[in-house]
């Protein structure tokens, strides 16, 4: 096994005020010090944010495609949570 | 006459800073493709940008004071090593990866010092361009100093290398608190940092930083100095002759 | 779900054109098709710095010096893109690193050839980048979701490369006659290998056709290649510069041009290691890896510490 020095970790960034962080890679780092400052020098050359998140890959819990039955499927059948779902007259269709 | 005199003064102090800066970055640059990583090679080549970027402030303001049709590339392209003018430390070679980090911590903190300072200045220009440059030093430092702790307290290895850099850079440092007739001029103006100012709060950073990251304080027992008079160190020369093949070359092209 | 119905399901994403995510079941052909073409991806950007950084230190104005510095450190972060999106698919960044050292990865051919001149650093950028976006933009329609986002974002940020390179060589060619010829030359030189990059004739192309069946590839390579040559006459034309090709023509019926062969048999030697710089490029590689290794090592080791006196305090 060839040796990976250090964590893997993946870096978020709010691109302007107002928005959600989004997932844009990973990068290598000894701490998350480091990391957030690779985040910074890697993924903002452009001035691309306003606020940077990163975590260590191995700490996300993330769902398996094994889940996805149980977890997504049971949505399917509720539209009702859907705007969608509720039809209204033309004049007040904006809401 | 005073008038005229000052900004013949505060050219050659823009010159300076330039050159300073001009030759940092060039000896950052060459780290682009040669670091430990590729994480490193990129924010390496960041800093190195910041630098080019500051030599071109420095040399346009120094072009415009002399408005005599030179612009920031005859500055930087076409005057020798005795005509350079920047501080020892900078052309020194980029050695190894701590001997660069040491370099860039001893630069960074004295800069966030220097900056802070020249924001004050009764110059507008300058004060400007040390406003947008101290922002970029702040972040430098940030990192040049974690660097200095993980390869001063990391392996034996990076312990010894670290402290040699240290050792090999520490007589250099002396001339940066070093004030000649001119600057002293441009300090009573206003316009310049008293840089003999800087010494204790740099050494007390320092100090502390070294001792945090287990590496010795050199004794002062050796400086060179002469940078500021255009007395170089062999280095520069090499410097020079890379960066200004081409664009000596072919003599009153554009590019 | 049973394996069946996994590679069901696999397939039926591919063909309503929905993106394949980290988490999802995928052939195992397809999961190393896709790590062999991005890591070979990441791989040629990174070694893709060294023509180009070969020039940083004797750039001829100090704009030139910043724009090159911050196009071959935008080369080094697409590279970074790439292996982190490799690594998506369970391959560490060490391994792919690893198969590069060890010549078992493959990377662009084009980076064998030599950056002579300061005219190359304009005609890499205009012809080198210029065909890789060419490749790039079809690859934002590939299926796997994390490198098509990857090539969202580089195609974005390649633009100002091919750009920077174009107009590098307009100013030689509006300068003096040796300027002029210097550009004429760095053209003369890259045209065929920016050619090449596009790969061989699909009908001799390996992994083609399974590339193209599961979308990976958008689109093949002697149509990517006719792109490349159709926007590419009009831009020499405007230098001012002779076209490489003497077979160049507009073929009125196919709306495209017609061109000469490329020299295959170059194409292959240097492919198989007999360029002008194979060696001294995977040699760069191995060396500063190897330089580094002390710094890596004392990363590990401050990381220990700090977890160490954690622990204690």
């Amino acid at each position: 096994m060839i040796k990976e020095h250090l964590d893997l970790y993946e870096v978020f960034i709010r691109g302007k005020r107002g928005l959600d962080h989004k997932h844009v890679g990973s990068l290598h780092a000894e701490d998350p010090e480091q990391a957030l400052e690779y985040a910074r020098d890697i993924y903002t050359r452009r001035g691309e944010g306003v606020s940077i998140w990163v975590v260590r890959s191995r700490d996300i819990t993330a769902s398996q495609e094994d889940d996805s039955e149980a977890f997504y499927d049971p949505s399917n059948d509720k539209p009702y949570r859907l705007a969608t779902y509720y039809r209204l007259p033309d004049e007040v269709n904006n809401m | 006459m005073a008038e005229q005199n000052t900004r013949q003064d505060t050219l050659e102090y823009a010159q300076r800073l330039g050159d300073d800066a001009v030759v940092l970055g060039h000896r950052l640059s060459e780290w682009c493709s040669n670091a430990p990583f590729l994480e490193e090679d990129l924010a390496l080549a960041n800093t190195a940008l910041d630098f080019i970027g500051r030599a071109r402030m420095y040399y346009g303001y120094a072009a415009e004071l002399a408005d005599d049709g030179r612009d920031e590339d005859d500055f930087a392209y076409l005057r020798d090593q005795r005509d350079y003018r920047n501080l020892l430390l900078h052309e020194l070679p980029r050695g190894d990866f701590a001997f660069t980090q040491a370099r860039q911590y001893f630069i960074d903190v004295y800069n966030q010092l220097f900056l802070e300072e020249l924001r004050q200045s009764a110059d507008e220009r300058l004060a400007a361009i040390a406003a947008k440059a101290v922002k970029e030093s702040r972040y430098h430092l940030r990192r040049s100093r974690d660097w200095m702790l993980r390869l001063g307290d990391g392996t034996e290895e990076s312990h010894r290398r670290t402290q040699t850099a240290v050792d090999n850079l520490w007589g250099y440092t002396h001339e940066l608190f070093e004030l000649d007739p001119l600057e002293q001029r441009l300090v009573d103006a206003g316009v310049a940092v008293d840089v003999a100012a800087l010494r204790d709060p740099w050494r007390e950073q320092v100090g502390t930083l070294l001792d945090e990251a287990t590496l010795r304080q050199p004794a002062d027992d050796w400086a060179v100095r002469g940078g500021r008079e255009g007395y170089h160190t062999e280095n520069l020369g090499h410097l020079l002759t890379e960066m200004q093949a081409l664009h000596r070359a072919y003599p009153g092209c554009s590019w | 779900m049973t394996e069946d119905e996994l590679e069901q399901a696999f397939y039926r994403r591919i063909e309503n054109e929905e993106k394949i995510e980290p988490k999802d079941w995928m052939p195992e052909g397809y999961r190393q098709n896709l790590i062999r073409q991005i890591s070979q991806h990441a791989h040629s950007e990174v070694i893709g710095m060294q023509p180009e950084g070969n020039w940083i230190t004797r750039a001829p104005s100090l704009r030139r010096k910043a724009i090159l510095l911050a196009k071959v450190q935008d080369e080094g972060g697409h590279g970074l893109y790439l292996y982190s999106t490799a690594e998506t698919l369970g391959i560490s960044r060490a391994e792919m690193i690893e198969a590069l050292q060890s010549c078992k990865a493959k990377y662009a051919s084009i980076f064998n050839y030599p950056a002579q001149t300061w005219a190359d650093v304009g005609a890499i950028g205009w012809l080198v980048d210029g065909a890789a976006i060419v490749n790039q933009v079809s690859l934002q329609r590939t299926s796997y979701g994390p490198y098509s986002r990857s090539m969202i974002r580089i195609c974005k940020e390649e633009s100002f490369h091919q750009r920077q390179g174009y107009e590098l060589m307009l100013t030689l060619c509006r300068g003096t006659e040796e300027q002029k010829a210097m550009a004429q030359d760095a053209l003369n030189r890259f045209y065929w290998p920016a050619l090449m990059m596009f790969g061989p004739h699909d009908s001799e192309s390996a992994h083609s056709a399974k590339s193209m069946q599961w979308k990976i590839k958008r689109e093949s390579n002697d149509d990517l290649r006719q792109k490349f040559i159709d926007q590419t006459v009009p831009q020499i034309e405007f230098l001012g510069l002779e076209h490489p090709d003497k077979d160049i023509r507009w073929n009125e019926e196919r709306g495209h041009y017609d061109h000469g062969e490329i020299d295959w048999d170059e194409f292959y030697r240097v492919i198989s290691g007999n360029g002008p710089c194979n060696r001294q490029r995977i040699q760069h590689h191995i060396r500063v890896h190897e330089e580094g290794a002390w710094v890596r090592d004392a990363m590990s080791a401050y990381q220990q510490k700090k977890r160490q006196r954690a622990q204690a305090a």
